[in-house]
This record gives C-alpha cells, structure tokens and sequence, in this order.
C-alpha cells in the first residue's frame, strides 16, 4: 500500500512513426502478455497520433492510465503512469529520456539513429528507471552514464588501442593529481 | 558475416524502410552468439550480437528454456573482458534473461567481484543486476556490501543500492529493515536524488509505525529537503499523517498545513502541483484552506504547458464536485480551455464549468459543447453527457434546452456505451423532471426507429411501456411501438408486444385498437412473440368483450417479481415434473445475504435503465417492499421515511447490528440488521428487547424476531411501536440483544443440541424530529417561497455559540432540521462573514416546509442565525422552531 505513494512509471515506449516498437520497457504487471502490449501500444499511437506533440509534450488518459508523450520526427515517445500519479513527475521522466536521447543521437533523432544505436537507447531507459522507480531525470547524467564507454581502468593494455591507452593514461594522472 | 550494424549511408535515402535489424531472425542470432566463446574476445562484436538479442527479446520474441540457458552461460564468459561498454550489455542481458537459481550462482561471484570495483559504474549495475536475480540465500552473503553502498561517496552506487533495497522489501523485508541506520544516513545526502531513494525506502521500512512515520515527517518537513522528487515524496507523507492524525484534532489549525501551504510557492512545477493536489485531497478541507492551492492551479490554468494544464483541470475538476464555489473564481480561465487543442483538457474543462456555472450561462455553454462533441472520442462524450445530466437535475427548468442537446447528440453517430448513457439521462431526467415526461418519451420514439442495439431497443420499449400509458395521450406512442413489430429481430419484437399490452391494460380507449395489434402478432414467425402474444390476449380479455382490467392483470403486467431471483431459480431447477404445478408462492423471500452496503449508499442514486424501474430503484422502494411482504405491518398505511442505517455495534465485535427507523404516520417501526460474526456459533430465537421508558409516547405493538441468525448471513428483526397518529414524537430507546446460543463445529457445520441464552447490550437509539422531515428539494427555491406566502410563516433569532466556522455551523443546522439544501446554499463561500441558507422538505402529513436561514459570525467565532419558515401549516413552522429550539 505504501508502494503507492512512490512515484511510479509503468512503461517507457518509443515507437516509429508507424506504431511499431523501437524500444519499450514495462514495469509493471497490468499488460501481462507480448499481445496486450501490443494491444496498448496500437491504442496509444493511433489515439495520439494526430495531436500535435512537437513543441511540447502532450498528455491523454487511456484505460485509467496518464500517459505523456512528445514527438520528433519520425519517433514517439511516451510515458505510462497511474491514474493517481503526479503528471508533473511523469513529464519529468519523459522529457529526461528524450533529452538524454537526443544528446545520444547527438541531435540526428529519428528511427534509422535510434536503431542503429539501439544500444545506447536501451542502456538509457535502463538508466532512467529501475522496476518503475524513477532512477535519474537529468538528461546530461543520463547520457553522460550510458556514454561511458571507454575502457575499464584496470584492463590490461594489450587490449586497448593507442588512443584508448592515451586517455586512460590521462585519466590516471589527473585521478593521481586530484587526489 | 555480414555487419548489419555498420553504416550504410549510400543507400540512406533510396531505401525508406532501412532498418539495422531488417531480417533478422532468432536462429541465425543465436548462432552469431558463438563469437561469446572465442578465446579473443572482439567486444564491439559481442556487443552488437548482444543488442540484436535484446533486440529480439524487445519485439516480443521468446527463447526457448534451452536457447535461454545457452545465451545466459556463453553470456556470462564476457566477464572475462574489461571493456565497459561490453559489460554493461552484458549487465542488461542478464537482466532480461531472469535466470533461474542455478544459473544465478554461476555469475554471483563475478558480480559481487564487480561490486567491489573500483569502477563505480561496475558497482551501481552489478548490485542493481545482483539484486535483481538474488533470493533470500544469496541476500545474506552481500547484505554487508549493500550496506555499505547504501552510504557509498558516489550518488549513482548510493541510489542503486537503496533502489534495489525498496524491491527486495517486497520478498525479504526482515533483511532490508536491518538497513535503517545506513539508509537514515542516506536521507541526509547532498545528492538529491539519492535523498529521494532513501526517503522513499525509510518510509517503507518504517510504514507500519505510524508514531515513527510522523516523526520522519516533522523531522524532515522543518529541514531542507533537496530533490523536488523526495519533497513530492514528502507530501505524500505528510497527508498520509495528516489523514491519520485527523480524527484527534478537532479544533484549531490543522498539523502541518503550513508546510503543505509553503510548498506551492516551492521552485519546482512539480512539488506546487503535488502540494496544490494534497491540500485540495484534506478530508472535510476548508474553504480557507483551500484557497491558496486553487490560486495556483488557476496560474497553471493558462500555462503555455499542456501536461500542466491537464494536471491543473483535472484536479479542479474534482475539487468542483465537492466545492463547486471554491472553483467559481477560475471560470474565465475554464472558459478559454474549452477550445483548448487537447482535446483532454477541453472536455475537463467544460465539464468542471458545467458543474460550477449557474443557471444564467447554461445555454451559451451548451452551444460551446455542441461545436465541440463531433471531434471527441467517446469516452470523452460520455464523460461530458453525465455531466449535463447532472446539471439538469440541477436546474431543472432548463432542462428544455439540455435535453434537446441529448435528443441531438443521440442521432448522432456513436458506440453503445455512449449511446446507452445518453439513454440512462434522458432516463432519469423523464423520471425526475415531470414536465420533461413528454418530450423525453418522443425523443426515445425516435430514437428506437432506428437504433441498431437490441438492448437499447427492449429497455426503451419497456420503458415506454410504464410510462406511455399515463401521459396525457397514450396513443400518439402505439405507432412507434408496433413499427417495431414489423421491423425487427425477434426479441425486440416480443418486447413491443409485451409493451402494446401494457398500454391495453392501462388505457382502456385503445383496448380494442391493441387486441386488433396483438392478433397480427398471433401469426409471427417467432415462438416467444405469439406466446407473449396469445397469453396477453388471453389476461386482457380479448375475446372481444372490452372490460376493466383487473386488479390481478395489473400485478402481472406492471408488477415486480418480489421473489429474490437466485430463490426462485434454485426453485426451479428442484421443481421435479408432476402432476402438481409448480407453486410459485413456495418460493422462499427472505433474502439470503442482504446487500448491506448498498442500502447504506447515500440518498437516491440516478439509477438508469440498468435498472428496470420497477425493482427497488432506490432504497426507499426496497424498504417499503420489504416491510409490506410483513402482514403485522400492513395496515400501518404509507411508508413515510425510513432513515439512513445507524450502528448500533462498534466494528468488529462478535455481533454487528444496525438499525434503520422506518417512520409511518401512526407507527415507527425498527428494522434491526444483525450479523453474526462467530463461525462457531449459530444463534436462535434472536430478539431485541426494547426499553421504552424514556420514549413516553410510543408503546410497542409487535416484535417479529429471527428463528435463526447463523454465521454471516445477515437477518431482520422488526420491532414496532405505536405512537400519536401525525405527531413527530420524540424519545430514546434501549436496545438489548436477546437470543439462544448454540455451538457449531466448523467442519462439519452442524450445530450442538442444546444452546445457552444469553443477552447483548446494544447501544441506545433515538427518534429525533429530522425522521419526521423528508429531503425533498424544489427546483425553484424563490417561486416557491412566494407562492407559499407569508400566512404561516414563523421568524426568529438563535445565537448558536462559538463555532469552528460558519460551514461547520450551517451543517450543523442542515442537519439537525433534516432538510434539503436548494440552489447549492449548504456551500459556504470562502472567507463570508454572513451566509443564506435555503432549505426545503416534507414534514409528516405531507405539510411542504420552506426555510430560509441568515447566518452570521462575529469575531470570535460567535455564530447567529435568523431562521425564517413556512409552511401550510403553522403548527408545523412552530414545530420546526421548536426543533431548533430544542437541538
């Protein structure tokens, strides 16, 4: 009972522009099945299909739920939460993740970037939220712990290339300074 | 092997439906899977196999338990590289595989390695992995590495540990409470977000103490909370021990509204939002208090934001419901919204408006909401159609135009459950509203002529059927009806029959006109209408001799099955065929378990056609049905009022009893619900022993015990006094349980031979003068007033002391009087110093009461009031002095 009062998020969907999937994630047991998120998924699209969710985000209610969304080019964005929830918060989640994907993508947002890079798209909803507890909105940290990728600092150099070996170089020294 | 995932940016444009994944398939991924195995590792390539199988598994595709095994175990070889990028994929991997118990150990060693890395990155995702995949064994073993994150220098560690904390309180809580040290100390952080974490995980690990909840929140509700996340956690809190602390406070200001109050002027949108929502969620919130949170919902009113906008509306919207005159002050802003592009929004918006606006605006709004109905959906239009039908219970002399907009909007195209509740409305507005009658009835003749559901069509017909024939001419209805012979399927058909017949029996003009209709129907092709058909005729007389009809024909045609239907079907199914018929009176009437909760729903409910009109549509027919099925009590006359139910059992204890007061004119009558709430005992010859004596003008006519009251299955027990015939007598009753316990063995169910009697002390009950007042409202509060002239009216002044505030003074008087308020009167505008109050009922006799009270407050909260009634009678106006006089 308590549970209810944290904030929580069901699903972050990003979908194409023709409704198919591009990345979701559910949290929470109200869709049980692969078909009823479809279901939900193909109801949520065509109902918002023609709003205009561009400048800023939107928001509807489908089946009890609030869901926020925002649209850019050719990708859809949005944000399921509880009837009862804050949609101040919601919108907060939904436009970290849509910040933190354009920074991602540096600013190239659409469906052929977003899939080409999908790993960072699934890396970013994994840093957003854990088992629909909101983990992080700023975009910038977002992105910034999804776009870590340069090399552990304890491997050994042959695995690493020059320049990767340069900046974990560097990183040292300014670490040993620092510190 | 090909390299979906490079780029190929010649063939970008010519190639619409480009997709790194096009064609992909599950088998071929699986084998590229094999790269997880080389001895050197290429971690680009490993991640971009792993992507494609997250990919999969996102677009729905299952593994197999095989596949999953083997990706999981060739997953967890990747362990071996030190490439970040490639770890966390290896991270997400193991999460969506959920591996099963065995597997978890293979990779628990690893992940605990990683959880004491150097790296904090490897510890946030290992123990945020770990904890996912753990059971209550492997808990243990970490618990001292959690603890220590828990208080972790970097946030992302911290966050991730409380993070996995308020998961794992779900399956291991006796663990995770072992933390609050650590996670106290985590509320103190710098780092917003990990404060919000620990909040949230403090709260629940201390959820269940109620005295250490209220602590955290005085503690925290003085200290600077960082993240506006845990200061909207906060205020959940802080309503939650505003909730629970409201029943000890009844005087003065309420804990911690000044904090609630200081949040709206907080930087963030969403702490003032969550702030504005709490304040206007208070149980019994006042006007005062509510003031401030509705002026800063009105500022988002007109926020360029359309999620703040929503938010805004959809809180005023409820608000309206409760408070209609708090919103009023926001009706331009509302206004605006209604041409809002949301079309969300906009429907919220109206529908608010048309619950605070007044009767002059009514007409302009509805032409707004006619431009706007065609582009919303459905659930939109159903929302917007409730809302109007409550108006024009409201203000029922517009109910020309309102109904007229539900005539329209129903020939318009729709689905059945708009359509059905535009039918409900116009339903309820044909019952409520008699000058409505007619043209309501036309607009369903309309309707029905093309109507293309079948469960519309019968309840209309039906419908039609109770009401056509008392209208003032019956038969303009007949044509509509039997078009319907012709044109449908065939329980529609029998429908119309059934209805013709209705009207034969009634209207005694068009028998022969109905005898001719109901012979053509002797020849359909459908079973069920010639039987309906030949069994009317028959119960009519249409022979050809046009006679009355009988009393009986009339119980069959309009009256209700005043048998419980589940009885009469068990009946049935244990009818064996005989020679002896099947003897409906032999169906049992008590009713099994008796709906307790519904009787205890306050005041009438607009009950649709969901409903058939002749079952108890409210519980005032229930009651009368129930007590005229009792013969002692049949000659007491008409049921005048029977009260709301009053406990007379604290909760929960071994027998739940309440009573209601039925009020006749020359009787009261206590009906006594009981509920045995002990499955080991059966009680017999179950009584309530009534002590009258401080009741001195009643004395007790009948008692009707219970036989038997055995475990939750609640019964009755009448008993009934008699008093001065018209006389709104007063006085207090003693009530004493008196029965014969018998033991129950529980699981065989049968109950011991010899019982003990025994006695269980009820609390008192009292007649009061509001039981003689029925709630009867008048639609035109001023017209009436005028009308009733100033023969028998009586005026006088009482000062009724100190009061909280003048609402609380103005319930108190509403409900003493027990009267219905008119025109929205028992609402109290904010910060008045004086208010009217115009209160309208039926005293017993069927004298009609009007009052009109002038409140006043002084500054230290003295309350007076000049009470002003009429009636048609001025023993009855002095009565109503005399109540007040006396409460």
């Amino acid at each position: 009972m308590a549970r209810d009062l944290c904030p929580s998020v069901k699903n972050i969907l990003l979908l194409d522009s023709e409704g198919k999937r591009v990345a979701v994630k559910y949290y929470s047991d109200d869709w049980p099945t692969n078909s009823s998120k479809l279901a939900f998924e193909k109801s949520v699209f065509t109902k918002t299909l023609k709003s205009n969710a561009r400048v800023e985000a939107e928001i509807s209610m489908f089946e009890n739920n609030i869901v926020i969304y925002k649209f850019v080019q050719d990708l859809h964005f949005f944000v399921t939460g509880g009837e009862e929830e804050n949609e101040l918060i919601l919108a907060t989640v939904l436009q970290g993740f849509f910040d933190a994907v354009a920074l991602l993508l540096r600013s190239n947002v659409d469906k052929r970037e977003a899939l080409e890079n999908l790993d960072l798209i699934l890396l970013c909803l994994d840093e957003i939220v854990d088992g629909g507890i909101i983990l992080e909105t700023d975009a910038s940290i977002i992105a910034g712990k999804v776009a870590t990728h340069s090399m552990d600092a304890d491997a050994p150099l042959s695995e690493q290339t020059i320049t990767q070996a340069w900046a974990t170089a560097r990183e040292h020294l300014t670490r040993t300074l620092l510190s | 092997m090909a390299q979906p995932l490079v780029k190929k940016d010649d063939d970008r444009d010519d190639e619409a439906e480009y997709s790194p994944f096009l064609g992909i398939e599950k088998g071929a991924v699986l084998q590229e899977a094999r790269v997880f195995n080389d001895p050197q590792l290429d971690p680009r390539r490993c991640s971009q196999v792993i992507t494609k199988l997250l990919y999969l598994l996102n677009q729905g595709e299952t593994f197999t338990k095989v596949e999953a095994t083997e990706v999981f175990f060739a997953v967890t070889k990747l362990f071996q590289s030190r490439d970040i990028g490639l770890r966390r994929m290896v991270y997400l991997m193991i999460k969506e595989l959920s591996p099963s118990a065995d597997e978890v150990i293979i990779v628990t060693s690893s992940l605990m390695k990683d959880m004491n890395s150097k790296t904090d990155m490897y510890r946030a995702n290992a123990i945020r992995v770990l904890c996912r995949i753990t059971d209550g064994t492997l808990l243990t073993q970490i618990e001292r590495y959690l603890k220590q994150a828990i208080v972790d220098k970097n946030p992302v560690v911290a966050s991730a540990a409380l993070v996995s904390g308020i998961h794992l309180l779900q399956t291991n809580p006796e663990i995770v409470k072992r933390w609050s040290n650590e996670v106290q100390e985590a509320v103190q952080s710098r780092a917003a977000l990990v404060q919000f974490h620990a909040l949230g995980l403090l709260h629940q690990i201390r959820q269940n103490d109620r005295l250490a909840v209220s602590k955290l929140v005085t503690s925290l509700t003085r200290g600077t909370v960082r993240s506006p996340l845990a200061q909207c956690l906060l205020i959940r809190y802080t309503s939650q021990v505003i909730r629970e602390s409201a029943t000890s406070t009844q005087t003065g200001d309420r804990p911690f509204y000044d904090f609630l109050e200081g949040c709206l002027r907080h930087k963030a949108e969403m702490v003032i939002f969550e702030a504005a929502r709490a304040i206007t969620e208070l149980n019994g919130v006042t006007s005062r208090e509510l003031t401030p949170a509705i002026t800063v919902l009105q500022l988002f009113l007109s926020s360029s934001k359309p999620v703040l906008r929503f938010a805004a509306v959809r809180t005023l919207n409820k608000v309206a419901m409760t408070h209609p005159m708090a919103v009023t002050n926001c009706n331009i802003d509302m206004e605006s919204l209604i041409s809002d592009q949301n079309r969300s929004i906009a429907t919220l918006a109206i529908t608010t408006l048309l619950k605070t606006g007044n009767e002059s605006s009514v007409e302009r709004l509805m032409k707004q909401i006619t431009n706007f109905m065609s582009d919303i959906a459905d659930e939109f239009k159903i929302v917007v159609v409730e809302a109007i039908r409550s108006l024009c219970l409201k203000f029922p002399l517009k109910y020309r135009s309102l109904m007229n907009f539900l005539s329209n909007i129903l020939r318009e195209e729709g689905g059945f459950e708009y359509k059905k509740a535009i039918v409900d409305s116009i339903v309820i507005l044909i019952r409520d509203i008699p000058d409505a009658k007619e043209s309501g009835l036309l607009h369903l003749c309309e309707f029905i002529e093309d109507c293309e559901f079948t469960y519309l069509s019968t309840q209309i017909l039906h419908f039609l059927g109770i009401e056509g024939p008392k209208t003032s001419d019956p038969s303009k209805y007949i044509r509509y009806i039997y078009n319907r012979v012709h044109l449908e399927n065939a329980t529609v058909r029998a429908s119309a029959v059934s209805t013709l017949a209705k009207f034969g029996a009634m209207v005694d003009s068009l028998k022969p006109r109905i005898f001719v209709l109901l012979r053509r129907c002797l020849f359909d092709s459908d079973d069920e209408v010639r039987d309906r058909a030949t069994l009317y005729l028959n119960t009519l007389g249409g022979d050809g001799s046009v006679v009355e009809t009988d009393k009986d024909v009339k119980d069959f045609l309009f009256g209700s099955l005043d048998l419980p239907l589940v009885n009469f079907e068990t009946s049935l199914k244990n009818y064996e065929p005989s020679e002896e018929p099947f003897d409906i009176n032999s169906v049992p009437k008590e009713i099994k378990s008796q709906p307790l909760a519904e009787k205890k729903a306050p005041g009438k409910k607009p009950t649709g056609l969901g409903a058939p009109p002749t079952a108890p549509a409210s519980t005032v027919d229930a009651y009368e049905k129930l007590l005229s099925a009792i013969p002692e009590f049949a000659d007491f006359g008409k049921l005048f009022k029977s009260s709301a139910p009053v406990e007379l059992t604290e909760a929960e204890t071994e027998y739940s009893v309440n009573v209601v007061k039925h009020i006749f004119d020359g009787h009261v009558v206590f009906q006594y619900n009981c509920t045995n709430t002990i499955p080991e005992q059966l009680l017999e010859q179950v009584t309530v022993v009534v002590d009258a004596s401080e009741a001195e003008e009643f004395s007790q006519v009948v008692t009707k015990p219970l036989r038997a009251l055995p475990y939750d299955t609640p019964g009755q027990i009448f008993v009934a006094f008699e008093k001065p015939e018209g006389v709104p007598a007063v006085g207090k009753f003693s009530n004493m349980l008196r029965f014969t316990v018998k033991e129950v063995d529980t699981t065989t169910g049968e109950a011991e031979e010899d019982g003990v009697e025994d006695e269980y002390q009820l609390e008192d009950l009292e007649v009061v003068a509001a039981d003689y007042m029925l709630r009867v409202g008048v639609s035109n509060f001023r017209n009436a007033w005028e009308n009733m002239g100033a023969d028998c009216e009586r005026v006088d002044e009482y000062g009724l002391g100190p009061r909280e505030s003048l609402t609380e003074a103005v319930n108190a008087v509403i409900n003493l009087l027990g009267m219905q308020p008119c025109e929205g009167t028992e609402v109290v505008p904010s910060n008045s110093r004086s208010h009217t109050s115009l209160l309208s009922g039926v005293y017993i006799g069927n004298v009609r009461v009007l009052v009109r009270i002038a409140f006043g407050i002084d500054g230290p909260k003295e309350v007076a009031m000049k009470l002003a009634v009429r009636s048609e009678d001025e023993a009855v106006s002095d009565a109503i002095h005399e109540i007040v006089a006396s409460g």
